[in-house]
């Protein structure tokens, strides 16, 4: 399975999704911004980090970035697109995915673990998890989901809502939201569930020594997904 | 042009005497530009004037030293051709008048001193001081200086591993930053500022030159009055995404050969870092100040020589290789221009529109800048407080506890940290709040731990003493977490050092740093000083900072503080007096200021260290946290609170003072947690090495208790430790 990291200037989990990759056998390039093509791939991931300085808003310029067009054209044509964190800013400034992420309800950056509650698992990102609710990480100042009413009334009925901050017992309510998130939601889908943002790190929970092991299984299931 | 005189350059914070030194040394009177550079590297935070005889005594060799005090940071053999570039620096002054940018760019400063010497950062580390709580600024000033450390660590994406916070009325008006970097090299890779041979073209590299931070490192080396307000044009403003950038490009650069120097414009900008490559290569250096990249419109020589603008680096190149590494700065959309060259005249010359506007002999910057022998007072050990009985009758362990562990210096600094990426680059495996931060390095069983420690208090109270229990404190923090210690980096925070009393602080502190780094083996290697720190006449409590660092070899034999399993021992290693003059509870509990900081036994330090590496290395420890702060329940505490498993402490048989027992701050302890099936081995091994322990109790159930004494649930003992800072904040 082959798999591209694209590297915006700014970009920092670049390395770590690539060593996450690699570990669970992906072949994985990385992939410069200012380049066009992208290279034959199964998977294409945009990394966490500040891409751009994050100046202007979250993701925004990269979202017009030079590389961007073929990620969209990627995505469209029914491509897997995995934006984390940053990533997943960037996918809502491209329109891949509905809604923004505002600046965390307390104004601070929060770097911990948190649980999330898988809500959909009929696509290729979770279909062979068996947990339902995942240990990850979090690391961000902008992580607070917002859309429109009926924008949120659509990817409910679409069942677009990949993950929901929660407890480890899966409450996913107010009380177990770390940044204000509109429904507790930590990531979404498109309406083809081939793409997926979201605010947690599973590159940063695989192995025992780290925070936790829970991406171990996130990756896992996509490679053999895939 | 402004006419130089007496008057002006006591206006740059030079002194009558030293400005005549200036002119005796040209036998001119300097432009408006000269008394600019000289006033600049003559000042306290670049000269190290009043330091320098001093910091020459400490000790700075040992056989994993590859590069000691002098470079852009130290550098120390951690094995396998690896080697790990580290360094603390203060970034005070700035903080204070501009928490955020001030903070921001002491982190932003920091690292560019550990990537300069071809080094990936892995780690920040940071101490910070603040006044009192219940002063009107601190909580504004705690709050921009973590958002300022954090805007800066997490964007450049290294993370924030471990720091430290203290509060003492003494920093109402000058509050510290430091910041501290590691980074991983390659032994064989290392850059240094040392400049060599002449006519190679002199590259300037990041953002352009701006009039921020104009004259930063003379204010960094003033006393604050009421016009402190006045001086925040002087704080620089920082881009971290610039840094990243700076740093990939950088160190894209470093990987062929064609650097000879570099060096980042930190305090003083162009002025210091051109010097300092200069003087260490013993040559001169041109130039043209036309070719300087400017963000702003017709900045004369004097701003863009003194300007602080932030990520920029000086390069010295080899001849030709201009092309390549133009390209990579390119690639990366930043500055490159080359502004100079090296020369054969040992003069720095500079250039502006055709004309000259400056010469000056390179060691009349650097060698010739004035150090002065300033007069110091020793101070005396203060007299031991004899504690009655009575003091002590009415109170109750319980309560003692809980107040103890609301003590703003032990409360849980969850707040702080949780703002700070702490994990990315996946490597992180002890992430702050335990011992000492934990990286591994990158591909290989190889860790890194790290930690940062001062003891204001102690210092205070006795000067070598205090310096002394500070490097135990960091070497302790290293063994806790199975790590051998390797070295230190120190960040010395004081106050006027024209004042007698500050000065012999400051000499005596040196002194116990000096004694207990030659006993244990674990050598300074970088770091910086920090005068007048002092606002309208009260100075800062003597506050050095010291940032340590150690090796596992194994990461998988890292130990943490968190309780593993019920039924498991408890012991404290090293002996326990019951020392309770300057501790917590000598102040929270019996209003008790003064008397002696706890003694330092470097003998027993050692051994006691030695040992529970030993233990680990056979496998017999299964946790470990050192005593410090609070004395051995409050260690207790965090053990338990951190791990959400009780004790039962064993009724200890001829104890006089329950007090002084359990809260006395006697150095060189330890807590360990041993398997019932290794208790024996254990203490067999302790006794054979006659070292001290005692056995404190059983992990066991969800409370902690002695007998009839204490009983408190972990709710109990966790909601004021671990909300204190919250509340304080949102209050």
């Amino acid at each position: 399975m082959k798999s591209s990291v694209i590297i915006f200037p700014g970009s920092n989990c670049d390395r770590d999704m690539d060593v996450a990759l690699k570990k669970f056998g992906f072949q994985n390039q990385m992939i410069w911004h200012n380049d066009i093509k992208i290279p034959k791939s199964d998977l294409i991931v945009l990394p966490g980090g500040f891409s751009y300085g994050d100046y202007l808003r979250c993701g925004s310029i990269a979202g017009k970035s030079k590389i961007i067009k073929s990620v969209i054209d990627f995505a469209n044509s029914g491509g897997l697109v995995l934006g984390i964190c940053n990533g997943f800013q960037i996918l809502t400034e491209t329109g891949l995915l509905p809604g923004i992420l505002l600046q965390n309800k307390y104004l601070n950056f929060i770097c911990k673990n948190v649980f999330v509650k898988i809500k959909n698992k009929e696509n290729k990102y979770f279909k062979k998890i068996k947990k339902e609710v995942l240990e990850l990480h979090i690391a961000h100042n902008e992580g607070n989901y917002f859309c429109s009413k009926d924008e949120l009334k659509s990817i409910e009925d679409n069942g677009q809502i990949a993950v929901t901050y929660c407890d480890h017992e899966g409450n996913d309510d107010e009380k177990n939201n770390p940044n204000g998130a509109l429904k507790n939601i930590a990531g979404i889908f498109n309406k083809d569930k081939n793409i997926l943002g979201m605010m947690p790190h599973p590159e940063r929970m695989i192995d025992p020594f780290l925070s936790g092991e829970d991406g171990s299984l996130f990756f896992e299931n996509l490679i053999e997904s895939l | 042009m402004v006419e130089v005189n007496e008057k002006i350059a006591i206006e740059h914070g030079l002194k009558r005497d030293e400005y005549k030194k200036i002119c005796d040394l040209l036998k001119r009177t300097p432009n408006i530009t000269e008394l600019g550079i000289f006033s600049a590297m003559w000042n306290e935070h670049c000269s190290y004037k009043s330091s320098r005889r001093h910091l020459k005594k400490l000790h700075t060799k040992g056989n994993q030293v590859i590069q000691g005090p002098g470079e852009n940071a130290g550098v120390v053999d951690i094995d396998d051709d690896d080697a790990i570039v580290f360094k603390i620096e203060s970034h005070n002054h700035p903080s204070y008048i501009e928490p955020y940018q001030g903070a921001a760019t002491g982190v932003g400063g920091i690292m560019r001193d550990v990537f300069t010497m071809g080094a990936r950062p892995i780690a920040n580390l940071n101490s910070i001081h603040f006044g009192s709580p219940d002063h009107e600024k601190t909580r504004n000033l705690l709050r921009g200086v973590v958002k300022g450390i954090g805007g800066y660590g997490n964007c450049i994406g290294v993370p924030t591993i471990a720091g430290q916070t203290c509060f003492d009325e003494s920093y109402n008006g000058n509050i510290l930053v430091n910041a501290m970097t590691l980074g991983l090299v390659n032994k064989n890779k290392i850059f240094y500022s040392k400049a060599a041979g002449i006519n190679k073209p002199v590259i300037y590299v990041g953002s352009k030159t701006g009039r921020d931070g104009i004259h930063g490192a003379s204010m960094a080396s003033a006393i604050f009055d009421d016009k402190i307000e006045e001086k925040k044009p002087t704080v620089q403003v920082g881009d971290p995404f610039t840094e990243k950038l700076l740093l990939e490009a950088c160190l894209e650069l470093m990987a062929d050969r064609s650097i000879i120097s570099i060096q980042d414009m930190g305090a003083a900008g162009l002025t210091s870092s051109s010097i300092e490559m200069a003087s260490k290569g013993d040559l001169g250096i041109e130039i043209d100040l036309t070719k300087v990249p400017c963000r702003e419109e017709n900045m004369t020589p004097y701003e863009i020589m003194l300007s602080e603008s932030q990520e920029r680096m000086l390069i010295v190149l080899e001849e030709g290789k201009e092309n390549e590494a133009k390209k990579i700065f390119d690639k990366w959309n930043l500055d490159f221009a080359v502004i100079g060259k090296t020369t054969n005249s040992k003069n720095i010359e500079l250039f502006f529109k055709n004309e000259k506007v400056a010469e000056i002999p390179i060691d009349f910057l650097a060698e010739n800048a004035p150090m002065y022998d300033r007069k110091w007072i020793k101070a005396k050990l203060p007299k031991e407080n004899k504690f009655s009985k009575d003091q002590f009758k009415s109170l109750k362990i319980n309560d003692c506890l809980k107040k103890v562990l609301i003590d703003p210096n032990i409360a849980d600094k969850e707040w702080i940290w949780d703002q700070y990426d702490h994990t990315v680059m996946g490597d992180t495996i002890q992430k702050p709040g335990g011992n000492a931060g934990v990286v591994r390095v990158h591909g290989t069983n190889k860790a890194v731990a790290a930690a940062v420690d001062s003891s204001a208090t102690y210092c205070h109270a006795h000067p070598l003493t205090g310096g002394k229990q500070v490097v135990c404190e960091s070497w302790r923090n290293m063994i806790s977490v199975g790590a051998k210690p390797i070295a230190i980096t120190n960040c010395l925070n004081f106050g006027n050092p024209e004042k007698e009393k500050n000065m012999g602080e400051f000499v005596e502190c040196v002194e116990g740093i000096t004694e207990a780094s030659k006993y244990l083996n674990y050598p300074v290697v970088s770091g910086n000083v920090s005068f007048y720190n002092e606002t309208k006449d009260r100075g800062i409590k003597p506050t050095p900072s010291i940032g340590g660092i150690g090796l596992l070899s194994d990461y998988k034999k890292m130990m943490t503080m968190e309780l593993k399993n019920e039924g498991n021992y408890l012991l404290v290693v090293g002996k326990t007096e019951g020392h309770l003059d300057q501790s917590v509870f000598a102040r929270n509990i019996l209003s008790e200021f003064n008397g002696p900081p706890p003694e330092v036994n470097l003998f027993n330090e050692k051994q006691n260290g030695m040992s529970i590496l030993n233990l680990r290395n056979k496998n017999l420890i299964e946790t470990c946290h050192d005593v410090s702060l609070g004395g051995i329940l409050t260690a207790l505490s965090k053990m338990i609170i951190k791990s959400g498993k009780g004790v039962r402490l064993f009724s200890l048989e001829g104890l006089v003072n329950k007090f002084e027992f359990f809260f006395g701050e006697d150095q060189g302890r330890y807590i360990i947690e041993i398997k019932p099936e290794n208790l024996k081995n254990v203490e067999n091994i302790l006794k054979k090495d006659s070292i001290h322990f005692d056995k404190l109790g059983l992990v066991e159930g969800d409370k902690i208790s002695l007998e009839n004494d204490l009983k408190l649930s972990i709710d109990d003992i966790k909601e004021g430790y671990k909300n204190w800072l919250k509340e304080y904040m949102v209050n």
